[in-house]
């Protein structure tokens, strides 16, 4: 990275020779500082997975064992245990609400980004300002409206919540990418006579479509990790993954692999998906707010 | 087993009338009253103690059985299952169709209608020998005649200690120790590797106030005297705070807040802990062939002060809510999973020192179960029907119930101040300003019964 | 990887647009506009509003009706423990808000935990995203596994750190300080607030991080090497040119991760279980209304909660933050 501007070389005069050597020992000495900073953030996550293969009772030594018997029979285990279940009752609920947020905040940033909006950023504040709300305010009449309705443990009514949350920052990060698109583009469109929406799918979308990728894929990672409205309005048919694993939490003894194990499948879809698509990931963060 | 007897299909419907309005306002839209035709689903609530998981182990037995019938376990810590189970049924949820509840909540349940009378279901069934539940459980979970939940197991409370770092160190537990005795104990026993003694720190007034209200209504305190006055900041009540807190400081475990029932198990069937003074049900697990110390655990009455006993009395318990939609099978699971049949199943696939306790008085004739369970059978029984629970303490005090008081409100004011309990055990507050705030939240529960 | 990773959009966009000027400074909505709109100006702005409608019903009908059901229920003196005794309570919910005395232990606890856990994340991802700035062997593996507490599951990172890292027996926290020659350290008893912060800390670093990396990239690598020229130190460069280069993206971040970490709830639920000054107020909210079972006073709790935020927002949002005003965005 920066290569093509820093690192092309210019003549280096003999008397910075010297000091050039002092910079590079120095370099050296932050790169080694850079990977025990990156090593000790990501330690427990590695430690997590490493457990996954152990047995209980490698697992529940106080002194760490390093050099043990590995197998994946804990997440055989874990498997057994139903989660598969749970983890499409999670790919259901993040999936639906995603698409659902895109649904609807496709049109409201383009709305709020690309055409001239009295207030559009009394409109934008009110969006974000949802965001602020503690959930749990409103839980209780979430869950006896649900309850009146037979709506509790249902996938569906879950996805709807995770809509209400996740579509104020779609809305938000989405409207700065299609304020990026020129006008220029749009105002040639209408010349040519295209209505809104041919003019939105076929001329703005492929230009947006990176951006709308960064918040998809964002609404996706938030809804997946959701716990707090799963653990209290969902119970068996639609639990979701987060409120489930503290199940492994087991009194009859170790439990400590197995946890490792359940948790490192709950998190791998995201942590992959975030893995390989960080570089949208922030694009939609930073350059969703700041141009 | 499949086909239902008429007359129990005529008590069913009468507990579906009678709760008819509460079934409008539960379960709307989730399709109307019982029926047993096709294949039926229940969601079944429960704490994931050792012998519910043993339990969900061997529900394939019953499934078997009943090809039409599935059952699905939720299991939650404790403190969760109690948000979770309460929440539902005071709301009329109906999102379970079987809960375990513990003997604090089904007698104010069972008031406030929220329960299936069980009685007329269980003797109906003569197969399940209703009269073989162990009678004081049975009573504490009987209100006004009517049986809101079957025992699926039954506890007090008793001292356990490895006898070996006993005999290491020369020294030898009484049968009924005395709290001094035990705090001597712990405080020679524990090094820095091993806790001399592990007493529950966990905040919730199911984990921590379960053994601390006893030790308090052993040292003559209590939360309310005979007229719903509190005295949670009596010179008793503090002293015995006081004492818990500093054993627990001085020789108990590492990290105490962090340690509940669970906790405290690892830690002593780990060997890292000299005493536990916990549940009787702990020994089965203790004893199980996972455990490092089995065949090595002593076990005596709860120690004492001023009472001659001080072991609680506990049952965690199979209910139906009145807003479950499919009680007839709902009750074939729980006559199950609460039945002598169970009980064998478990004895003969598990191992019979894992089978629930407490629950039912032929367990304690089984022979197989007393060879297995000879360590602490006995004298669990003993100790079940030893204890007092209308009067556990050295006053009288107007509930019946040993480590909880049964008024609505307790789960809250038991909850908040073990919460400051917490702040306790780490120095950063002190026992009479904590029991002080105690008082006044205590004072308002005591009014509203006034 | 290049520089132009971050910009990747903007790029994207000028590529879509091939043969167009670069663009204008800003062109902000309206702007370019004058204020008299012409009637096909008109007709855009209807059909702008009929595409924003959708969003809001939702949005209204999913957060902002179950609030208005609060404020009613707030009135009423309801305790699920006790049916048949719901009536109207007039303000004693508000009152035993105000003189219970839990209000304000929770707010402080709030603003303690949100607090510091956005600073320390804001001042270590900042440390880390200038270390992961420099061209080093692995940058990009470096980079991918920094990032990867952010991605993990709340609830799985909340019960890993509790049970696997913090734990007074097995923890590998305790384990590493008996190596260092640390006697081990009752986490969760002693330092509970400490506990919530840390792990919150670790999650939310990856978060910043990312976005300061965002704002070190877009700076103009020829202004600081022309300062560099000029004779100016590292230290010099970074507090006169990158720190106010990165005052945007700095304001993001705190805003972002203020309005996740206000929420947070997993690792209190989990981890302490609001002892120790970590009842937030999401927690406390919680607690009232699924433990006491005091609908009323529970939703009283909400309402001032949710007018507290509302002002915090409101500040936050309009004064703060340039992001948001036309007129910052020139700048």
């Amino acid at each position: 990275m920066s290569t093509s501007v820093v690192s092309a070389p210019r003549a280096v005069p003999a008397r910075r020779r010297t000091r050039q050597m002092r910079h590079r020992a120095s370099s050296a000495a932050l790169t080694a500082f850079t990977w025990i900073v990156t090593l000790g953030f990501f330690f427990p996550v590695a430690w997590m997975v490493f457990t996954a293969f152990k047995t209980e009772a490698a697992a529940a030594t106080s002194t760490p064992t390093i050099f043990t018997s590995l197998s994946f029979d804990r997440f055989a285990e874990v498997l057994d245990r139903g989660f598969g279940v749970y983890l499409l009752n999670s790919l259901t609920a993040s999936v639906m609400s995603t698409v659902i947020v895109l649904l609807l905040a496709i049109p409201a940033a383009y709305g709020l980004s690309i055409r001239p909006i009295i207030k559009s950023t009394d409109a934008l504040f009110f969006f974000i300002s949802t965001r602020f709300m503690p959930i749990a305010a409103a839980i209780i009449p979430i869950y006896l409206l649900l309850q009146n309705f037979g709506l509790l443990d249902n996938i569906s009514a879950l996805s709807i919540l995770y809509v209400g949350m996740n579509l104020p920052l779609a809305v938000w990060m989405m409207r700065s990418f299609f304020s990026e698109v020129p006008l220029e583009i749009v105002e040639a469109a209408q010349i040519d006579g295209a209505n809104f929406f041919t003019e939105l799918v076929r001329v703005v979308l492929p230009i947006v479509a990176p951006g709308i990728a960064a918040a998809a894929l964002i609404c996706f990672i938030f809804a997946w990790n959701e716990y707090f409205l799963a653990s209290l309005l969902t119970s068996t048919m639609a639990r979701t993954t987060p409120p489930f694993l503290g199940s492994f939490v087991d009194g009859r003894g170790q439990f400590l692999a197995v946890l490792s194990a359940a948790s490192t499948l709950a998190v791998l879809p995201v942590v992959l998906a975030g893995w390989l698509a960080q570089k949208r990931l922030v694009t939609g963060l930073a350059m969703g707010a700041i141009k | 087993m499949k086909s239902y007897s008429v007359k129990k299909r005529m008590l069913l419907s009468a507990v579906a009338f009678s709760s008819v309005g509460v079934l409008l306002a539960g379960c709307s839209g989730a399709g109307g009253a019982a029926t047993e035709d096709g294949p039926v689903s229940l969601t079944l609530a429960t704490v994931n103690n050792p012998q519910m998981k043993d339990m969900e182990e061997l529900k394939g037995a019953f499934e078997e059985a009943h090809p039409d019938i599935t059952v699905n376990f939720v299991s939650m810590e404790e403190n969760d299952l109690r948000d979770a189970v309460t929440k539902d049924v005071a709301t009329q949820g109906g999102q379970y169709d079987i809960v375990t509840v513990g003997s604090y909540e089904v007698p104010i349940w069972g008031q406030n209608d929220w329960l299936v009378d069980l009685g007329p279901l269980a003797e109906a069934d003569t197969a399940y020998n209703v009269d073989d539940l162990l009678p004081p459980v049975r009573e504490a979970l009987t209100v006004d005649d009517s049986l809101y939940a079957v025992p699926f197991y039954g506890e007090s409370s008793f001292l356990m200690y490895n006898q070996e770092m006993f005999a290491a160190a020369g020294l030898s537990m009484p049968t009924n120790p005395t709290w001094d005795e035990v705090a001597g104990f712990a405080r020679t026993l524990k090094t820095d590797d091993v806790a001399g003694i592990c007493l529950r720190g966990k905040p919730g007034w199911g984990e921590l106030f379960a053994p601390l209200t006893t030790v308090v209504q052993t040292f003559g305190g209590g939360w309310f005297d005979e007229d719903w006055n509190a005295t949670v900041n009596s010179p008793e009540f503090t002293e015995a705070v006081t004492f818990y807190t500093d054993l627990v400081k001085d020789a108990g475990e590492a990290d105490p807040v962090s340690t509940g029932f669970t906790e405290c198990l690892n830690l002593f069937s780990q060997g890292n802990a000299a005493m536990w003074y916990d549940a009787t049900s702990a020994a089965g697990p203790l004893e199980a062939d996972t455990s490092a110390v089995a065949g090595k655990v002593g076990y005596v009455h709860a120690p004492v002060k001023e009472t001659d006993e001080a072991g609680w009395l506990w049952a965690w318990n199979l209910a139906i809510p009145n807003t479950s939609t499919k009680q007839d099978a709902a009750w074939e699971f729980v006559s199950w999973a609460t039945s002598t049949e169970y009980i064998d199943l478990v004895g003969t696939t598990l191992g019979w020192e894992r089978v629930p306790p407490g629950s039912r008085t032929s367990t304690y004739e089984n022979p197989d179960y007393l060879e297995a369970a000879a360590a602490f059978a006995p004298i669990t029984k003993d100790i079940m029907l030893a204890v007092n629970p209308t009067q556990p303490g050295v006053n009288p005090q107007p509930w019946v119930g040993i480590q909880y008081v049964t008024v609505p409100e307790f789960q809250d004011l038991g909850n908040q101040v073990s919460q400051n309990i917490a702040d306790v055990f780490a120095g950063r507050d002190t026992v009479e300003n904590v029991l002080d705030k105690g008082q006044e939240l205590a004072t308002t529960v005591g009014d509203a019964q006034k | 990887m290049t520089a132009t990773d971050v910009t990747a959009t903007a790029e994207a966009t000028r590529q879509g647009a091939p043969g167009l000027p670069p663009r204008e400074p800003r062109s902000e909505f309206g702007r370019r506009h004058k204020p008299e709109l012409s009637a096909g100006q008109k007709q855009a702005l209807r059909l702008a509003r009929t595409l924003v409608w959708p969003a809001i019903v939702v949005a209204i009908l999913v957060t902002q009706i179950p609030f208005l059901v609060t404020i009613y229920y707030s009135f009423q003196n309801w305790n699920l423990m006790r049916p048949g005794s719901r009536g109207f309570a007039g303000f004693d919910n508000y009152i035993t808000v105000f003189t219970g005395g839990a209000f304000l232990q929770s707010l402080s606890a709030t603003v303690v935990i949100t607090g510091s856990s956005i600073v320390l994340s804001v001042l270590f991802g900042l440390g880390i995203a200038l270390l992961l700035n420099r061209t080093f062997v692995g940058q990009g593996l470096a980079r991918t596994l920094v990032i990867t507490p952010f991605l993990m599951m709340p609830a799985a990172a909340a019960l890993i750190w509790k049970w696997s890292m913090l734990d007074a027996n097995v923890g590998m926290v305790n384990w590493g300080l008996s190596v260092l020659g640390v006697d081990p350290v009752q986490w969760n008893t002693d330092f509970p607030a400490l506990t919530v912060i840390m792990v919150l800390t670790w999650q939310y670093t990856p978060f910043m991080m990312l976005i300061l990396l965002a704002g070190l990239q877009s700076q103009s690598k020829e202004t600081l090497e022309a300062a560099s020229v000029d004779g100016a130190g590292p230290i010099r460069s970074f507090l006169y040119m990158t720190l106010p280069h990165l005052r945007q993206y700095i304001e993001l971040a705190v805003l972002l991760g203020g309005i996740m970490l206000l929420q947070v709830f997993d690792p209190i639920a989990i981890m302490t279980r609001g002892t120790g000054g970590t009842k937030t107020l999401s927690y406390l909210l919680y607690e009232r209304a699924f433990v006491g079972l005091e609908i009323g006073e529970a939703a009283a709790y909400g309402v001032i909660t949710v007018l507290l935020t509302i002002i915090v927002a409101s500040v936050a949002l309009r004064l703060l933050f340039k992001i948001f005003s036309t007129e910052g965005a020139k700048s």
